[in-house]
């Protein structure tokens, strides 16, 4: 077990290569480029070469690549074309934002998700259920931003319980904090609401199934314990599964909730680099999202061998 | 937080001795505004970005400026002089410059700056191409010598619009004119705090206490810069729903560019006023590739011009009739060079003489791109109405949708349209940056140092250097028509009309000031 | 349908799933049905010309003329919504079938063939790792808007997890005791994928496919919406919440109309995919 581990680790290094090299790539092949861009409405063709010479676009593309892996080396992603800021400065200034909307998203949902997917899975064909699954359907369905608008006009400028837009850091008041996330939080968590509702309802379905579980009812333990204190414990391991697997999603997601409520972000920072082509933040954030996700990615793999002995690597 | 506590705690210990003026009103004095754009690098030579320009007014101050008239008047200058024999300009700085890191501004500084604004703005490369020298003669005076007489001296280092031939130190100002400047040190109404700068989001002035004032009032870019907030924010919301609702529940002043559409909402809402406060408005502009066919046919390009209708156009992409009006000249209507030369030629729009044109000019259903930027919404309908149009009149349109860094990108592609190239593209520009033929970079026709599009014309060229030798604006104005006429006959581009984008602010703000360029001094917010 | 399918229905309806099954079938497939025949018959549901601008008549209240009146190029909303379903069916059904044919390929291959696996399995967790929206964004925005590349940049995302679906029903199926006799018995590769393999991994792939299906329509809505999706002249229900959403505060019927739409759509689709899942597998489906 250590040993694949150790192999599956050791692993993660050509994937992140595979990352790099493919983002690079994908960039530089593109047909947007920065230097016209920056050169603006007055520039001629000399002044755009010359653009370019000064960001090193001219080089040839491998040379372009190792010098960007070698700074990469040293942990150094490089200087935006814009802003002319180190990439690591602009992504410390948006990280915490990132995070905490993740946070409270995950944290949101699972305290919401997992009692109803239980619930539901414990009345199963009765109306609860019904509606549990309904919901956690329209859910799944429904685009984030059409949900966040709705959100906005009920809550924000129709009730006024919530601020329109903005982010406030905990440290100037959780009050603060909290009143801001909330609705950027409540947008972002209808789907994993439904995702993680699905996943528990299911899983706790056929663990309930299970002949231990059956025992423990024979035994006459009342319901509630044996949901929680037997199902539930068997049925965390897939959620955690979901959970990670839905990293992904929560990283689409954010992407527009941040756009739709200001939240200066990560998600913001990527996008308006993609419709610039500032090279260095765009490889440099996909590079981080990457190396989150493959993270991730590395436990669950490892949790589905102590899940199904049965699957070798 | 931090700096808010300090506020506070310099609010509690100096009410006392400051009970007139009013603890309130000192801690109130943050101006939160979401800017038209997102102020992406901070130097306003290197990018002719209107963020970056207006981000150029609030940290530097220039010698000379437009007033509401577009008038050049003296700024930074004190007094100036032209030798009798029109080829030496002497201009004396007024007392009490000084830049942020507390050092004088002199006149070398000037000198500098102007030298790298000159390498990469069209009018300074006017102007510098007969410039013998440009030095200071003492510290506090600066020197131009030029060969010949140039009747636009005050209008080219007073230009209101990008790029904007601002004063900075020596030391930044001889920064390669294609390298960024690394900081923003200038001596401008507001200090520029680099490390609260957030790009996407957040930019942070401060104001600069040792700015001294001119006495006049202020007058566009004229007059007495008076900063009368102690910070401004720009907080940049790309969503214009989401700015709309921020500036409603007063989470922010000030909001530089409503869409017209959203303006009534607004204007309804309590507590929030609307009003344009730019005069001269924003031009559309449907560029055409010269070089490239079907396009490089100069009657297919005239046929197209005769369909397009600036109401349809304006209809679609601003909506509002209150922030839209027609104006055929290419010369902002209301300023000094309006024109109604060549109008004849191509008015009133008709498809069906288009249609006649088009078979003259032997169009034979080639292949016609046009770009779609699609993340600029005027320019995107413009591109749309433009597709309906011509196909209207029988041509083959492409349309193609792309971001606008892609249309930057593909329209320096000379190429034909079957290898990348294009026909036609979409844009905008403030008036203020049209005002007479130098600075229209969509007149210039020499293909070498022409905008994207390269119409190749000698006597547009020729027509265009006797403007810049015009004494007198009536000469000024003769010159501007001739001009107006022959870029008409040889069809650089389509005026697509007139617009205004009003600002949205709280009732509490005050002072804005009229103009083509947004400015934040004499801007005040009471409690 | 077969008995033996109706009898894996029936076994879970004991287990029970939240709605009845036949209802959930029933509705989805018929959500589905009638939003293809909207699709398919558009120009005669009292529709206009989709691409048809009249700037002199935006943003009209619902009338006779236009039943929910008209958009900021005064374009009529109820003929985008319905020539919309085009886009969006299209959409989601041409990804779904390209991820799950790339996918069922490569996954086929590398759940089998070891040496393949272990580079093909670093590729596609490469993929992966790269988040799928931002993939799609940074493939339009970069190759330019067309109904292609936004398929294309939908599509490649989405392979690497039905590689990962086929590849662990392959290496499941494999330490099955029959499909290691059939391998000790020395039956060849190609008959044993066609054999074994390849009807195991069917049902969890249609159920998939639905999902993916479903993803791909709100992944298309999500790029308009970030200004990188279908061109803007192509009435896709994405693009019509995109463009319409500088309107909301005063036609909101712009964004909710399309919006309506495409959730009940993707709702229906996901509808469907819960009932096939019950009845085809439910056991492999539930661990995705």
């Amino acid at each position: 077990m250590l040993a694949f581990i150790f192999r599956r680790v050791l692993s993660t290094i050509p994937v992140m290569a595979i990352v790099a090299f493919a983002v690079f790539m994908l960039l530089r092949l593109s047909p947007g480029d920065p230097a016209s861009v920056i050169a603006g409405d007055y520039a001629t063709a000399e002044q755009i070469a010359r653009i370019r010479t000064q960001l090193g676009l001219d080089q040839p593309i491998y040379t372009q690549f190792f010098a960007w892996l070698g700074q990469l080396a040293h942990g150094d992603l490089g200087v935006s074309i814009f802003s002319n800021l180190p990439v690591s400065t602009l992504i410390a200034q948006r990280v915490e934002p990132t995070l905490m909307l993740a946070l409270t998203t995950i944290v949101f949902s699972i305290v919401v998700a997992v009692p109803m997917g239980v619930v539901a899975a414990w009345k199963a064909n009765t109306w609860i259920d019904r509606a549990v699954m309904v919901f956690a359907v329209v859910g799944f369905s429904v685009p984030v931003f059409v949900m966040a608008y709705f959100l906005i006009y009920g809550f924000a400028l129709g009730l006024n319980w919530f601020p329109v837009q903005g982010y406030r850091s905990p440290s100037q008041g959780i009050g603060l904090f909290a009143s801001h996330i909330a609705l950027p939080t409540l947008a972002l968590s209808a789907i994993f609401v439904a995702l993680i509702a699905r996943i528990t309802r299911a899983t706790v379905l056929e663990v309930l199934d299970e002949d231990y579980i059956r025992t423990a009812r024979a035994k006459g333990q009342i319901e509630r314990k044996v949901l929680f204190h037997h199902a539930l414990r068997n049925a965390a391991v897939p959620i955690v599964t979901v959970i990670g697997l839905g990293i992904a999603l929560l990283i689409g997601g954010v992407v527009v909730t941040e756009s739709v409520f200001n939240l200066p972000g990560l998600g913001r920072l990527v996008v308006d680099a993609i419709l610039k082509r500032d090279y260095p933040i765009i490889q440099g954030l996909i590079l981080l999202f990457s190396f989150v996700y493959i993270i991730l990615n590395l436990l669950i793999d490892i949790s589905y061998t102590l899940l199904d002995p049965r699957i070798r690597y | 937080m931090k700096l808010n506590r300090r506020a506070f705690v310099g609010g509690v210990v100096a009410a006392p001795f400051l009970a007139r003026s009013g603890f309130a009103q000192g801690s109130a004095s943050v101006l939160r505004v979401i800017p038209h754009a997102d102020l992406k690098n901070i130097d306003p030579i290197w990018t002719t970005a209107y963020i970056s320009r207006n981000h150029g007014y609030m940290v530097y101050d220039t010698l000379f400026a437009m007033d509401a008239s577009l008038k050049p008047q003296p700024q930074m200058v004190d007094k100036w002089e032209e030798s009798s024999d029109k080829k030496t300009w002497t201009f004396v700085l007024r007392d009490g410059l000084s830049f942020h890191d507390g050092k004088p501004v002199t006149a070398e500084d000037c000198a500098a700056s102007l030298i790298r604004w000159s390498k990469r703005d069209p009018m300074g490369q006017q102007l510098f191409s007969i410039v013998e020298s440009c030095k200071g003669r003492d510290a506090k005076t600066l020197e131009i010598k030029i060969s010949k007489p140039y009747g636009l001296m005050l209008d080219s280092i007073g230009k209101i619009s990008s790029n904007v031939p601002f004063i900075m130190p020596k030391a930044l100002a001889e920064t390669d004119a294609f390298k960024q400047v690394e900081s923003a040190v200038g001596s401008g109404p507001f200090i520029f705090k680099k490390e609260e700068w957030v790009p996407g989001s957040k930019v942070v002035y401060v104001k600069n206490k040792d700015y001294v004032p001119r006495k006049e009032p202020a007058s566009a870019a004229a007059g007495g810069k008076i900063a009368k907030v102690d910070r401004v924010e720009w907080l940049y919301i790309p969503d214009s729903t989401t700015c709309m609702n921020a500036l409603m529940s007063g989470e922010i002043d000030y909001y530089e560019q409503v869409p017209g559409d959203l303006a009534p909402v607004l204007a309804k809402a309590p507590g929030v006023k609307i009003e344009v406060l730019d005069p001269i408005g924003a031009q559309g502009m449907m560029r055409f590739n010269s070089m490239v066919a079907p396009t490089d046919n100069e009657m297919v390009r005239r046929a197209i011009v005769r369909a397009t209708n600036q109401q349809d156009m304006l209809a679609a992409a601003v909506g509002n009739p209150d922030y839209y009006k027609l104006c055929e000249s290419l010369f902002p209507c209301g300023t000094p060079m309006e024109s109604k030369a060549g109008l004849d030629l191509i008015r009133p729009p008709s498809k069906d003489e288009a249609r006649k044109m088009l078979k003259e000019a032997g169009y034979k259903g080639d292949k016609l791109v046009i770009l779609q930027p699609t993340d600029i919404p005027i320019s995107s309908a413009f591109a749309q109405v433009a597709a309906k149009t011509l196909r209207d009149i029988g041509m083959n349109v492409d349309l193609q949708a792309m971001d606008w860094s892609s249309v930057t990108s593909r329209r320096a592609k000379k190429d034909p349209v079957d290898k990348g190239g294009w026909n036609m593209f979409p844009t905008w520009w403030i008036g203020g940056d049209l005002l007479n033929p130098l600075t229209n970079a969509a007149m210039i026709a020499n293909p070498d140092k022409a905008w994207p599009g390269w119409p190749n014309d000698k006597k547009m060229e020729e027509l265009r250097q006797a403007f810049a030798n015009a004494a007198t604006l009536d000469e000024q104005k003769a010159a501007a028509a001739a001009v107006q006429q022959r870029s008409i006959e040889i069809a650089q581009y389509i005026n697509l009309g007139t617009y205004f984008v009003p600002v949205g602010y709280r009732d509490n703000v005050k002072g804005m000031i009229p103009s083509p360029v947004q400015f934040f001094w004499n801007m005040e917010k009471t409690s | 349908m077969s008995g033996a399918i109706e009898q894996t229905g029936a076994a879970t309806a004991k287990r029970g799933s939240g709605l009845p099954r036949q209802p959930l079938l029933v509705f989805g497939a018929a959500v589905i049905a009638v939003m293809v025949l909207a699709a398919i018959a558009a120009p005669y549901l009292g529709t206009a010309d989709p691409m048809a601008l009249n700037p002199l008549g935006r943003l009209r209240p619902p009338s006779a003329a236009n039943w929910f009146g008209t958009d900021q190029f005064g374009r009529d909303i109820w003929t985008r919504v319905v020539f919309g379903s085009r886009v969006s069916l299209f959409v989601g059904a041409v990804v779904a079938i390209l991820s799950l044919s790339i996918g069922l390929l490569i996954g086929l291959v590398a759940g089998y063939l070891r040496i393949v696996d272990a580079i093909v399995m670093r590729v596609m967790d490469g993929l992966m790792a790269i988040p799928g929206v931002l993939l799609a964004i940074a493939l339009v925005s970069l190759s330019g808007a067309s109904m292609t590349t936004v398929i294309i940049a939908i599509t490649i995302p989405e392979i690497p997890r039905v590689v990962r679906l086929v590849r662990s029903v392959v290496l499941s199926v494999r330490e099955e005791p029959y499909v290691e006799a059939a391998i000790a018995a020395g039956t060849r590769l190609p008959l044993l994928l066609a054999r074994h393999i390849l009807p195991n991994s069917i049902p969890p792939l249609i159920v998939q496919a639905t999902y993916i299906c479903a993803s791909a329509m709100l992944t298309e809505a999500i790029l308009s919406f970030l200004g990188a999706g279908t061109p803007p002249e192509i009435p896709s229900w994405g693009n019509m919440m995109a463009e319409g959403r500088q309107f909301f505060p005063i036609a909101p019927r712009i964004v909710l109309l399309p919006g309506v739409a495409l959730a009940l759509t993707i709702l229906a689709v996901n509808v469907l995919g819960d009932g096939l899942r019950d009845r085809l597998d439910p056991k492999i489906a539930k661990r995705m």
